[in-house]
């Protein structure tokens, strides 16, 4: 596994996204809140691609008609069979054990942190005074 | 710029050696003005005037979203604007190039006029679908074959509108839905397959329709995951009726393809339909053979939305059952429960028969080569 600077935080705020490539990976980005997930761009149901899909919360229930809604955002539904996968784990929510998607730790770094390397930033200019998204893949 | 290839691998399965057919594909109108050029003045203006009559009360089209927007997949929504499968480039581009189909066969769904209350709205409406699809995408694209939507619950006029396409070999199939007003045996669609068998052409019978009556036997169910499963109970209620009612003994030659009704049911539907027919035999005796050989003679499936049990052998089972030579490859595209045609035919049925699977039986029965 090798570092990857993959954007400036600045390009994918709160609530967004951004796919890029990786170590040969196509990965999804997901930025909650000011934290960081990566994800494997691909479903591993029938394999659409993740970053096409919507966010969404989890709903749950302890008794039919009672509903609870909660971590708004913090899911990803395949945008073709509507499965939910947990951006924070990878891990699907109807089967966590053994359905989920690969993820990648993901933080933040210093520009001036990253100038010194040695990561893989080829395609992305650092700059000092910025912060960026680093993924490991 | 992070530069990001594509996923890769597209490109026809590699057990596709016989061609690969996509037997379910759901063309969509801009809106409602493409059908103008197709429908004489008077229908226009009692389309745009008094609207479709459902047998729905208050419903004309989705009464509900349907999991996504127009029940479509997120990422089908053509560029250039427009609803799903509206656009002839982004279906070429997303569906017959990626996947490298041989043949695509179009089911219309609404709105098309099948089922509408208004027997003249509807024999007007389902031929303007008819020239529709000749006009938007038979004419401009060899790979893909329309389906006769014809006003089913009008045997005559359904029958008249049969014979008017037949001479036409971009048509491929006479077109229905599984929810109807009565059960498809009965005399009042039998127009619909003498002219069907007359001319050579396979019945679709796809999910869904608004007959009027709640979409299970029991009711209006609460919620829509009761509604997926309701397809494969209409199918039985369908193929019960067809084959107790000796439609395929009236009408030689003539075969249906249950489409998106899943095929999980068909071994059970059998096997209870020739159970009861050793002990009641004499109340229907025009039915001289046991149920269960009509339906592995006549009724063909196709896959989608493919069962997807937890041991391999009880897929293989049901197929086995069914004849490997009557499954037929179907992706619904562009609905958001499609199926990958690369990823939905699990690798561990034979080779040869996910081939058959893939193009080898719809060839077949469609006459496509």
């Amino acid at each position: 596994m090798s570092r990857h600077v993959v954007a400036p935080v600045s390009e994918i705020p709160p609530g967004g996204r951004k796919v890029v490539e990786a170590a040969g990976k196509r990965i999804v980005v997901f930025n909650l809140d000011g934290e960081f997930f990566a994800l494997l761009d691909r479903c591993p149901h029938q394999g659409s691609q993740l970053s096409g899909g919507i966010l969404c919360g989890l709903t749950q229930s302890d008794e039919p008609g009672h509903y609870r809604f909660s971590r708004a955002g913090e899911f990803v539904r395949c945008p073709w069979h509507q499965w939910e996968f947990d951006i924070r784990t990878g891990k699907s929510w109807f089967d966590p054990r053994r359905t989920k998607v690969r993820h990648f730790p993901a933080g933040v770094a210093e520009g001036s942190e990253l100038v010194e390397g040695p990561y893989t930033a080829e395609t992305i200019p650092v700059r000092v005074e910025e912060a960026y998204v680093v993924v490991e893949a | 710029m992070n530069l990001v290839r594509p996923i890769a691998s597209y490109g026809k399965p590699a057990a596709a050696t016989l061609g690969l057919v996509d037997v379910d594909i759901h063309p969509r109108v801009r809106d409602l003005s493409e059908f103008r050029p197709f429908v004489s003045d008077a229908d226009w203006h009692r389309l745009t005037t008094y609207g479709i009559h459902a047998r729905h009360g208050f419903a004309k089209g989705y009464p509900f979203p349907k999991a996504a927007p127009l029940a479509c997949r997120r990422d089908a929504w053509p560029p250039g604007g427009g609803p799903p499968a509206s656009d002839l480039p982004f279906l070429q581009e997303q569906l017959l190039d990626r996947y490298g189909l041989d043949v695509g066969v179009l089911n219309p769904l609404q709105p098309s006029g099948q089922g509408d209350v208004n027997d003249g709205l509807s024999v007007a409406l389902t031929s303007a679908v008819n020239d529709w699809q000749i006009e938007h995408w038979l004419r401009h694209e060899p790979r893909l074959r329309g389906s006769i939507v014809v006003p089913y619950e009008d045997g005559p006029a359904a029958a008249a509108e049969i014979r008017k396409r037949a001479g036409d070999p971009r048509f491929c199939q006479v077109f229905l839905l599984s929810r109807t007003c009565e059960p498809l045996g009965r005399q009042r669609y039998w127009p619909i397959y003498e002219a069907a068998a007359e001319v050579g052409l396979p019945v679709g019978i796809h999910a869904f329709g608004y007959s009027g009556h709640a979409m299970t036997s029991t009711g209006w169910p609460s919620f829509y995951v009761e509604e997926v499963q309701e397809h494969a109970t209409s199918a039985q209620a369908q193929v019960a009726s067809m084959v107790v009612e000796g439609i395929f003994d009236r009408f030689p030659g003539l075969n249906v393809v249950m489409i998106e009704c899943g095929f999980g049911w068909m071994p059970s539907l059998a096997w209870r339909l020739d159970g009861a027919w050793k002990r009641l035999r004499d109340e229907v005796p025009h039915l001289t053979r046991a149920p269960s050989e009509i339906m592995r003679e006549h009724v063909f499936v196709s896959t989608q939305p493919i069962e997807e049990p937890e041991r391999p052998e009880h897929l293989l089972d049901a197929m086995e059952w069914i004849g490997w030579d009557r499954i037929l490859f179907a992706s619904d595209y562009p609905h958001w429960d499609f199926d990958d045609p690369r990823m939905a035919i699990p690798s561990f049925i034979p080779e040869e028969k996910r081939a058959a699977i893939y193009g080898g039986n719809a060839n077949r029965i469609y006459r496509f080569r």
